[in-house]
């Protein structure tokens, strides 16, 4: 029975790992629901660059402050900006349907599941991967979503990203005649131009961002994380009690 | 047993209830004064886990329906209000979710349990059967409550099933669409399928467990050496090798049932979307019938079936892929509802019967996991070659098996279990 188990447990690694690689992506990050400065940080970015936009359909202004301890009066007077909006309310965007699809030609999407739906490192991947494109009509590109229609609102922290060609003769086999935008050399991006935040700074904004996106995915998360323990160790000495029991009801069963 | 009853007759209100209803009397025949053989192993822990998992899944059930809306409009909506605004919503939401994992994992390894030790082998064929109806009924529910969340796997995923039933010739397309009641998956059929899903099929999924059970309990229990204790009884009339199942297995079953209760809490709380094998990812963004995923791959459960349906990539008699495709994936659990008929070893367990059974019920477990690893996949060349190896070891297992079981030598069978 052991053998069985062992080959099924063999049988199911690799694949396992085989149907959760996707395309690779450029960063990574880990959300820490803990972290409630970078949570807290995370909303007051969202609001400011992304709600003008972007809805988070099933996100409550009140939730969310109760969740990351923000009182209902800092909310009220620093994160609703609409006189439509009260605190009890889902986090709405103003922008009406149809201006956004004039402006960008399509809506930008609600963003309440974004982080399940993407996962929190193509989230966080996206953010960092704006760079100048002149064809484009918002001026800019992104590596991980191309064409993508959405300007990147975080520039005036970031600053000026380009995609950077690694020199020809330092790769081995630079095929030329590529245009350099299909290159696979020209891959990298660098900051040219520096805005309102240092690269490190601002790889730490866009981290608390995601993070805020990644609680406002699965706000129950925090209860979950909140009642697991005291459920498993229930449960653990719930079982060893059982234990003993089976053990004293078999002791005479030979 | 009627002797000992009228011995320890019940007093006061308990006599009253037994003077109008057997309480006592159900009881005695099946908890206390069943016997069932005292070597039950590891295996034998996974029927009162289904049972768990049953009144898990109703209980759990019950209380979505009081705040999920079955609309193409609402429907997913009312699941993220669930999961924020409902009081418990996520846990309870959390506990339905991977309880439809739970009662296959439980299933899969109960029927492994039957074949592993002849269960399914006269006289409890029946047993057997009750049993492959629950697991028929339990594809549906399962499927059924996939569509209600209303995701774009929910959508496509019941897409393609119901696409299934349109290859079946002459009257397949109308078939598919009165199954949906609409052109195409719409809130009309996730109306049906709420209604199915919470009403139809759980009841009829619960007369057939009390069906299942009576069965059980008018043969007895089957055990690890596969032999009938009924044989040797001792003075009082009880099998010298039987033991009550109230307390002995009661408090044993409990022991297991907090066990797996741990496993699934910790899925429940930390991976609930259990790396998206038991909530895809795409089913967080809603249906959309004009954008199709880029690879539709159905839950985990029914993916050893997928992968049969899509080994079939030849035309043989003029019959169509796609139709012979379905004919074996419906085949193929087909197959396992004569499984009694089809062993004709003069032994029940695995334990005395010869090498060719074992080799052939190693390569059909391997083969099943495999399949069901393949389904999740997207299809390659080399993909669908070893899919159609494993359909045939598959169907080879049980259509070979009067050959085989007939054929080989068994070892002899112990007088009294050996534990």
């Amino acid at each position: 029975m052991k053998k069985q188990l062992i080959t099924l447990i063999a049988l199911l690694v690799p694949i396992t790992a085989a149907a959760a690689g996707g395309a690779s992506l450029p960063h990574s990050m880990e959300p820490d629901l803990q972290d409630q400065a970078s949570l807290q940080n995370g909303m007051k970015l969202y609001v400011n660059y992304c709600m003008g936009c972007h809805s988070l359909e099933y996100q409550r202004f009140s939730r969310a402050a109760e969740d990351l301890d923000i009182p209902q009066d800092i909310v009220e007077d620093n994160l609703i900006f609409s006189a439509d909006m009260a605190f009890n309310d889902q986090m709405h965007t103003a922008l009406p349907k149809e201006n956004a699809e004039t402006w960008f030609g399509v809506t930008p999407p609600d963003l309440t599941l974004t982080a399940r739906l993407h996962g929190t490192d193509w989230l966080y991947s996206y953010l960092l991967s704006f760079y100048q494109d002149p064809d484009r009509a918002t001026g800019v590109n992104n590596t991980v979503f191309e064409l993508t229609a959405m300007p990147n609102v975080l520039e005036p922290l970031q600053g000026v990203q380009e995609k950077v060609c690694a020199d020809a003769d330092a790769t081995e086999g630079g095929s030329s005649g590529d245009s350099p935008d299909d290159n696979a050399n020209c891959k990298s991006l660098e900051v040219t131009e520096q805005g309102q935040l240092s690269p490190e700074e601002f790889e730490e904004t866009v981290y608390d961002l995601t993070n805020f996106l990644a609680y406002v995915g699965e706000p129950s998360k925090l209860q979950a994380q909140a009642l697991a323990p005291k459920v498993l160790i229930f449960l653990f000495i719930f079982a060893v009690i059982a234990y003993l029991l089976k053990r004293e009801y078999w002791r005479d069963i030979h | 047993m009627g002797n000992q009853n009228k011995a320890k007759a019940p007093r006061g209100l308990m006599r009253w209830i037994d003077a109008r209803f057997p309480a006592t009397q159900l009881f005695q025949d099946h908890l206390s004064h069943y016997y069932a053989p005292k070597n039950f192993n590891f295996w034998y822990f996974f029927g009162s886990l289904a049972l768990l998992v049953l009144v898990n899944q109703i209980v759990t059930g019950i209380w979505l329906t009081m705040s999920f809306s079955p609309s193409a409009e609402g429907a997913f909506d009312s699941i993220e209000y669930i999961m924020r605004d409902v009081e418990w919503g996520w846990l309870i939401r959390y506990m339905h979710t991977t309880g439809a994992s739970a009662f296959f994992v439980v299933i899969y390894l109960h029927m492994f349990r039957g074949l592993l030790y002849g269960s399914y082998k006269a006289p409890r064929e029946l047993v057997w059967v009750f049993g492959m109806a629950i697991y028929l009924l339990l594809m549906a529910e399962a499927f059924m409550g996939y569509l209600l969340p209303w995701g774009q796997m929910s959508y496509w995923g019941a897409q393609v099933i119901i696409s299934l039933f349109s290859a079946i010739p002459a009257i397949g397309p109308e078939l598919a669409q009165w199954i949906r009641g609409d052109y195409l998956i719409s809130g009309i059929t996730l109306n049906r399928f709420f209604a199915l899903h919470v009403v139809a099929l759980p009841i009829v999924i619960l007369a057939l467990v009390v069906l299942h059970i009576i069965a059980l309990h008018e043969v007895g229990s089957n055990n690890p050496d596969g032999i009938d204790i009924k044989q040797k009884k001792d003075e009082a009339g009880n099998p010298r090798d039987g033991i009550p199942f109230h307390p002995y297995y009661t408090v044993k079953d409990l022991v297991g049932v907090a066990v797996f209760l741990f496993v699934f809490c910790v899925v429940v709380f930390y991976f609930p979307e259990g790396g998206g094998y038991f909530i895809e990812t795409p089913n967080f963004e809603p249906a959309n019938p004009l954008q199709t995923p880029d690879h539709i791959a159905p839950v985990w459960y029914f993916t050893p079936f997928y992968a049969i349906l899509r080994a079939i990539t030849f035309s043989i008699f003029g019959l169509e892929a796609k139709f012979l495709g379905v004919m074996c994936m419906g085949g193929a659990i087909a197959v396992m509802f004569v499984l009694p008929w089809l062993d004709r070893s003069p032994v029940r367990s695995m334990r005395y019967k010869g090498w060719i059974s074992k080799l052939m019920l190693a390569l059909f477990a391997a083969s099943f996991v495999t399949l069901g690893v393949l389904g999740v996949l997207p299809s390659t060349g080399g993909r669908t070659l070893l899919a159609q190896v494993c359909t045939a070891i598959y169907f080879a297992y049980f259509l070979l098996m009067p050959i085989y079981t007939r054929l080989e030598k068994t070892k002899p069978v112990p007088e009294r279990v050996t534990g």
